[in-house]
């Protein structure tokens, strides 16, 4: 759903991949959450995700759902950035199908999103293959 | 003594070429290529605009300044191709950066003319003391009809100045404006692409401002064009800069750093904003560098910066201009190009 | 708590049933279920429905289907755990018989998908993966299940043939099954050559978007004996199992962590081990679906589902036979629907009702019903009473 509201209580997480560590075990959690789920604890500190990672598991979407037809084809993964954390995005700027499992990326501030011709224009990350 | 802390750019990756796009129009294809001494340029991906770019830039700034974000007082972003009609660019690139909420936004219009001034404003606040670093950013992904001259050229791409007077790597050492109210170039509200003067646009519009603001600046600084390592003027084409740059006394070898249309195209508030970032990615402390803008309707902004012996330790930081526009580009067919720039007309999507 | 046994199963046809609403596909199943029972009247009623706003802008359809049932004012409540809400369907039923509140129960599934575009269809599957962090950026269905299947293929070096040889396999079983969608042969060739959907998918390494309804009936135990004749069917454990519904969040892409809880705790409460049971119905929304789940329910061990299929050990005629119904490969997969049709062919299998399918033993049949990308599973495990 692409709305001011929820545009906006993303902004963080989409904009400057805020998370959240674990005080008691170290887990890092992105999305932040409230308590973790791997010792129940429920003091977190705010952590910034980096922004280089490598494709751990990929895809071509070619039947893109409503919204995303104008990127078709266009390659989705599941990137783990420096320091553990998994995100999945889609790998832009690339040949869809040369993307391999191991593929060094970077992130790279996208529109990711728009609702129709006249609504709000949602922005986030996306990874590119590094250089 | 204030000046540039941090410089960062960013070029899209695909790009087409003059043949391409003359082929549909049956266009003459050398012709253009030696009059607009343009080979190809830069397009934007469907999920790049304005704002994507424009953050980009603002990263490669950051990293290469190495300040906390937060301290940065005011971004101020050029373009004649914000994403939205109302809502500022700007936030959108300070809340990215995380230079909010403590932070001054501002979007500016001015032709192609809009970046230099975002990079004069921002200037202006740190050189007054009212703030310890602004940003300014001249970024587009601008429109040519279809068939237009303009289509050869509209391209995309973006740079940003961090301004301070800590860490300074390249001073602003002097600037001066040339204005006049010339209708040279506009957009009407509601149109979707721009219209021009044809001829027009050259004597009367581009080269009296650039002239202007260079003599200006160069009076004001009591300065000749040999004291100068590095020139960097508005490239609409190749054309244009070259044979100003000869006309004012400027060689080849001062230009050519800052000259990078004939790979690029035309990116509008970015153009020599982009060409300044080049220079500074090669620049030595000490040499000096004269910028001058232009942007329809019309004027110039002119600016005099001299490469401090920081320049080099920042350099490496960040990604090159040079390595933007010559890495791997990925070569669209007019098809393509359509699609990407939403030119084609479809059904609303269900 | 009570034995539970169901005394009456129905199915509509499955497929794109332009004219049979959302309503009617379940009334249609659930008479069926009722007429199979030889009962005329419900104390309670859960439905197993996905997204009914998404797919027809209907809500609130557990009165709704009630009174078109004719059993208003019985209590009816919709179930919803993305595509494994009917198995949860049956689970919830099983619990009202089970603690001696209700003795005739019915779950149904039901789910009607072809009312809208195919763009529309896929966003509203998408609605069951992570809407902020998956969704939002464009992932689709057979996307998330891609990308499983790249992380086996890289990590057990499984064959993309191995995932055609699932469908291949599954058609070949559907063809015999006549409430099938797609009832005909596919070979590993035309799976291979079918249009790509998401790669390494393609379009006959999906399950279709399908109509169709399901539904069974419960009782405690010993009452059915009497009132089955000799057709009732135990259920010998029913179980749940939730996990993050953010692939991207699970420390082994390739495992169904919450098919194997679930299917742990389904062998613990039944008091058996996977080889005491005798075939499965399972979630092959899509082709590598079936070779996780394989693993993931102890059938085979972990990273050799390729193989299983590949060697024959799954075949209807194999070792341990999966999907003898078609799967929802082949059967189709009307989402809210699935977990209650899969129900229906165990049932079928374990009465000797099978017809030309029939397997040679079939005395305890499992059902593992999994919600998005393996957010949410459910396990059964049937056994023919005597
Ligand atoms: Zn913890």
């Amino acid at each position: 759903m692409i709305t001011p509201p929820v545009v906006r209580r993303n902004t963080p997480q989409r904009y400057r991949l805020e998370a959240n560590k674990c005080a008691k075990c170290g887990k890092v959690f992105f999305p932040p959450r409230l308590v973790c789920d791997a010792c129940r604890g429920r003091k977190f500190a705010p952590v910034t995700l980096a922004d280089t990672g490598k494709v751990v598991a990929c895809t071509v979407i070619r039947t893109p759902p409503t919204g995303f037809s104008d990127l078709s084809p266009y390659c989705m993964g599941i990137v783990e950035l420096k320091g553990g954390t998994r995100i999945q995005c889609q790998i832009a700027d690339c040949e869809p199908e040369r993307v391999k499992i191991g593929l060094p990326v970077t992130l790279e501030f996208r529109r990711v999103q728009e609702d129709g011709e006249s609504g709000v224009l949602a922005y986030a990350y996306k990874a590119v293959p590094a250089r | 003594m204030a000046g540039i802390v941090g410089y960062g750019a960013y070029i899209p990756r695909y790009r087409i070429r003059v043949e391409e796009i003359a082929k549909v129009w049956g266009a003459d294809a050398p012709s253009y290529k030696k009059g607009l001494m343009l080979r190809e340029k830069s397009v934007p991906a469907p999920d790049q605009d304005t704002i994507t770019i424009a953050v980009e830039a603002a990263k490669n700034a950051l990293k290469r300044a190495a300040i906390p974000p937060a301290k940065i007082g005011a971004v101020y972003v050029g373009s004649e191709s914000h994403p939205y009609a109302v809502k500022p660019t700007g936030t959108a690139v300070a809340e990215a950066i995380g230079a909010i909420p403590d932070c001054h936004c501002a979007d500016l219009e001015f032709a192609c003319k809009a970046g230099s001034e975002s990079m004069f404003i921002a200037f202006s606040h740190v050189k007054s003391g009212e703030m310890e670093y602004a940003m300014g950013i001249g970024a587009d992904t601008s429109q040519g009809a279809p068939g237009d001259a303009l289509e050869y050229s509209a391209s995309a791409g973006g740079a940003a100045f961090i301004m301070g007077t800590k860490d300074v790597v390249a001073t602003l050492d002097v600037q001066y404006s040339f204005m006049t109210d010339t209708p040279d170039f506009w957009r009407r509200e509601y149109m979707h692409y721009p219209r021009h003067g044809g001829r027009f646009t050259g004597d009367l519009a581009y080269f009296k401002h650039v002239r202007g603001g260079v003599e200006g600046i160069l009076k004001k600084s009591k300065m000749k064009p040999k004291d100068f390592r590095y020139c960097v003027f508005h490239q609409p084409n190749g054309k244009f800069p070259t044979r100003m740059g000869k006309e004012l006394g400027f060689t080849e070898e001062q230009y050519r750093a800052g000259l990078l249309v004939p790979t690029l195209g035309n990116t509008y508030s970015g153009a020599s904003p982009i060409g300044l970032s080049a220079i500074l990615d090669e620049a030595k402390p000490g040499d000096r560098i004269l910028m001058c803008s232009f942007g329809s309707g019309a004027g110039s902004d002119a600016f005099i910066f001299t490469a401090t012996a920081r320049l080099p330790k920042i350099q490496g930081r960040a990604r090159k201009t040079r390595d933007y526009l010559d890495t791997n580009p990925v070569y669209l067919e007019y098809g393509a190009y359509t699609k990407f720039r939403r030119k084609i007309l479809k059904n609303v999507e269900d | 708590m009570r034995d539970v046994a169901i005394i009456g199963i129905g199915m509509t046809d499955f497929g794109e049933l332009w004219h049979d609403s959302l309503r009617d596909l379940f009334v249609k199943a659930a008479l069926a279920a009722m007429d199979d029972a030889g009962i005329a009247h419900l104390d309670s009623m859960y439905v197993g429905c996905m997204t009914p706003g998404l797919f027809t802008g209907q809500e609130h359809i557990g009165s709704l289907l009630a009174d078109y049932l004719g059993q208003a004012p019985v209590p009816a409540t919709r179930v919803e755990s993305a595509c494994a809400s009917g198995g949860l369907a049956l689970r919830c039923g099983f619990f009202e018989v089970a603690s001696g509140a209700s003795d005739l129960v019915l779950c149904g599934g039901v789910e009607k998908m072809t009312d809208v575009s195919g763009g529309r269809a896929t966003y509203a599957l998408a609605t069951a993966a992570d809407q902020d962090y998956e969704s939002f950026h464009g992932v689709t269905f057979p996307g998330l299940y891609a990308m499983i299947a790249s992380a086996h293929m890289a990590k057990y070096g499984t064959k993309r043939e191995d995932l055609a040889r699932v469908a291949v396999k599954n058609h070949a079983n559907g063809l015999l099954n006549p409430h099938a969608q797609y009832r005909m042969p596919v070979t590993v060739e035309q799976v291979l050559s079918s249009v790509k959907v998401a790669d390494p998918l393609n379009i006959l390494d999906c399950s279709p978007i399908t109509d169709g309804a399901a539904a069974v009936i419960l009782c405690p135990a010993d009452k059915a004996k009497k009132l089955a004749k000799g057709r009732a069917v135990k259920i010998l454990a029913s179980a749940h199992a939730t996990d993050t519904i953010a692939l991207h969040q699970r420390e082994d892409l390739t495992w169904l962590k919450s098919t194997a809880v679930a299917a742990e705790k389904a062998y613990k409460m039944a008091g058996l081990k996977p080889a005491d049971v005798d075939f499965a119905e399972v979630h092959d929304c899509f082709t590598i679906a079936e070779i996780c789940v394989t693993e993931a329910l102890g059938v085979v061990k972990r990273g050799k589902g390729g193989e299983a299929v590949r060697s024959g050990y799954t075949a209807r005629d194999g070792k341990f036979p999966v999907n003898p119904s078609g799967g929802l490969k082949s059967k189709g997969h009307p989402v809210g629907a699935t977990g209650i049709a899969q129900v229906h062919e165990v049932v079928t299998q374990l009465r000797g009702e099978a017809g030309k399918r029939q397997l040679k033993k079939a005395r305890r049949g499992l059902t593992q019903n999994m919600g998005g990308s393996g957010g949410s599973a459910v396990v059964h495990i049937l056994e023919v009473m005597r």
